[in-house]
């Protein structure tokens, strides 16, 4: 399941490494590989994601990626950060997107 | 569209018709709980607060004590005071009484002690059960329904099935002249720029975007990553990995109707439509804030599986994820992993939603409600003093 603009997708079964998935992307459907091991309802990146470079699931920044992740690789905790609740940073380095700025 | 209610003196609709016996404080819960097993249609509230609470905590307190006093699910009221506590019994049963419902209430300390406080309680309350039991139901229209809207022990199928199908729902008894309440203030983080796009005015984006900045200073006051706690650990195992994501999948839950204003915790919604309640993500202190603000009917989602139930309102539990379905059936009242299965759609699934809604309100029990699942817990700022 993805929105058009999505560089992850959700995984509907329990996938193994190299299996093909199908997926529906602005109307069409197109078919990948993953590269890893993904549970179900994990996620897989859809497109290589540079290091630092936002993630976007539902159109919208989830988070962003703390190292490169190549297509079709398992995308969670290990490779995804939150750019937001972020008690750990110093202040003024949580993301000014949406109403923090505000 | 009708339903069969309780019609209160204040103009409110109720599905249940319980009696609820109120601790003014923490002090008091005992004596109310012992009053409530005793007595048909007796449901007591374990109030953890109430006393050397200050300010605002004090506030959110005797407000959702009061709020909940008069929902209309419940018929009538016992107020326990222990004597000595912030929360003034008397107080509390002015508010209460303001709705037109009887109340009574006692104080331990005038009483003389546990025991005399609880036969004095028990001949109160049998004689508010005979009365009570009396009410009967009456058609109403639907747009008396204050629907709120929960979600808990989320996982990715929640964003993507089961909160949608709230959203389907939610627009459509808002459609019908209802109400509905999205809350759970932490779950905005990361989405409340989409949300705010929907407010009715410029006032009510930014109060949106206030609730938000402050339940984020207040988190990032703590030092630390809100991760691990906020998403969960079962909401990762689940395959949600930051807040942004599980917030975005958590707004959902509040379809695509307009956004008509946001309520502070325990604060009732002064018209129709949809509103946002400031509450914590804790699903429980959420949906005390929800029914003190005068919900009657909760839909909770929950992808993990949660058996929650509330005291004064029942709960629907709804999943998106077809295996939990399976293990927690006996939890869970509707099973929307269908969508993941590519069986049925949002609308299909949100039709059945309603429909049971509709069971409900009329008297069907809910799992959580036959199982005498009643969670319960009031939201605090700080510490008490």
């Amino acid at each position: 399941m993805t929105n058009g603009e999505d560089s992850v997708a959700t995984a509907l079964m329990d996938l193994c490494a190299g299996d093909e998935v199908a997926f529906e992307l602005n109307g069409c459907m197109e078919t990948m590989k993953v590269v890893d091991a993904i549970p179900f309802g994990h996620k897989f990146a859809l497109v290589t994601i540079p290091e630092g470079g936002d993630v976007l699931k539902y159109g919208e920044v989830i988070g962003r990626a703390t190292v490169p992740i190549a297509a079709g690789a398992h995308v969670h905790v290990h490779n995804l950060e939150s750019l937001r609740g972020r008690g750990d940073l110093s202040s003024g380095k949580t993301s000014a997107k949406g109403g923090a700025a505000l | 569209m009708k339903f069969r209610g309780y019609v209160r003196p204040d103009g409110r609709v109720g599905i249940r018709n319980h009696i609820a016996v109120i601790p003014a404080s923490v002090c008091a819960s005992t004596v109310a709980a012992r009053i409530a097993e005793q007595v048909e249609g007796a449901i007591s509230l374990p109030n953890q607060h109430g006393c050397a609470q200050i300010g605002p905590d004090l506030e959110i307190t005797a407000r959702t004590l009061a709020g909940l006093g008069t929902n209309p699910n419940v018929a009538a009221v016992l107020v326990i005071g222990l004597g000595c506590e912030s929360v003034q019994a008397e107080r509390l049963h002015e508010e209460i009484a303001k709705s037109g419902k009887r109340v009574e209430s006692l104080v331990i300390q005038k009483c003389g002690g546990t025991l005399k406080a609880q036969e004095q309680g028990l001949r109160i309350a049998r004689a508010i059960s005979q009365e009570v039991a009396m009410m009967t139901r009456e058609e109403v229209d639907l747009s008396n329904l204050v629907l709120a809207l929960e979600c808990g022990g989320s996982d990715t199928t929640s964003g993507l099935a089961a909160n949608p199908v709230h959203g389907y729902v939610s627009d459509k008894l808002i459609g019908l002249g209802g109400t509905s309440i999205l809350s759970e203030t932490t779950e905005l983080i990361g989405a409340e720029h989409v949300l705010a796009r929907r407010a009715v005015s410029k006032e009510v984006a930014d109060k949106l975007f206030e609730i938000v900045r402050a339940c984020e200073a207040k988190a990032n006051a703590m030092g630390v990553d809100m991760r691990g706690s906020q998403p969960t650990p079962g909401n990762i195992q689940g395959g949600l990995t930051t807040i942004e994501e599980k917030s975005l999948g958590c707004i959902y839950k509040g379809g695509t109707s307009p956004l008509e204003g946001v309520l502070d915790y325990g604060e009732r919604a002064p018209g129709k439509g949809l509103y946002v309640m400031d509450t914590p993500g804790q699903d429980i202190e959420s949906i005390t804030g929800m029914v003190a603000g005068g919900s009657q009917i909760v839909i909770f989602t929950t992808g993990r599986g949660s058996p929650t139930g509330f005291p004064l309102a029942p709960v629907i539990k709804i999943t998106g994820n077809p295996k939990t379905y399976v293990m927690m059936e006996e939890n869970i009242d509707i099973n929307a992993g269908a969508i993941i299965d590519g069986v049925e759609s949002i609308p299909e699934v949100g039709e059945r939603v309603f429909a049971e809604i509709l069971q409900v309100c009329n008297g069907k029990l809910t799992k959580a409600e036959a199982l005498k699942h009643m969670e319960f817990g009031i939201y605090k700022l700080t510490s008490t003093f």
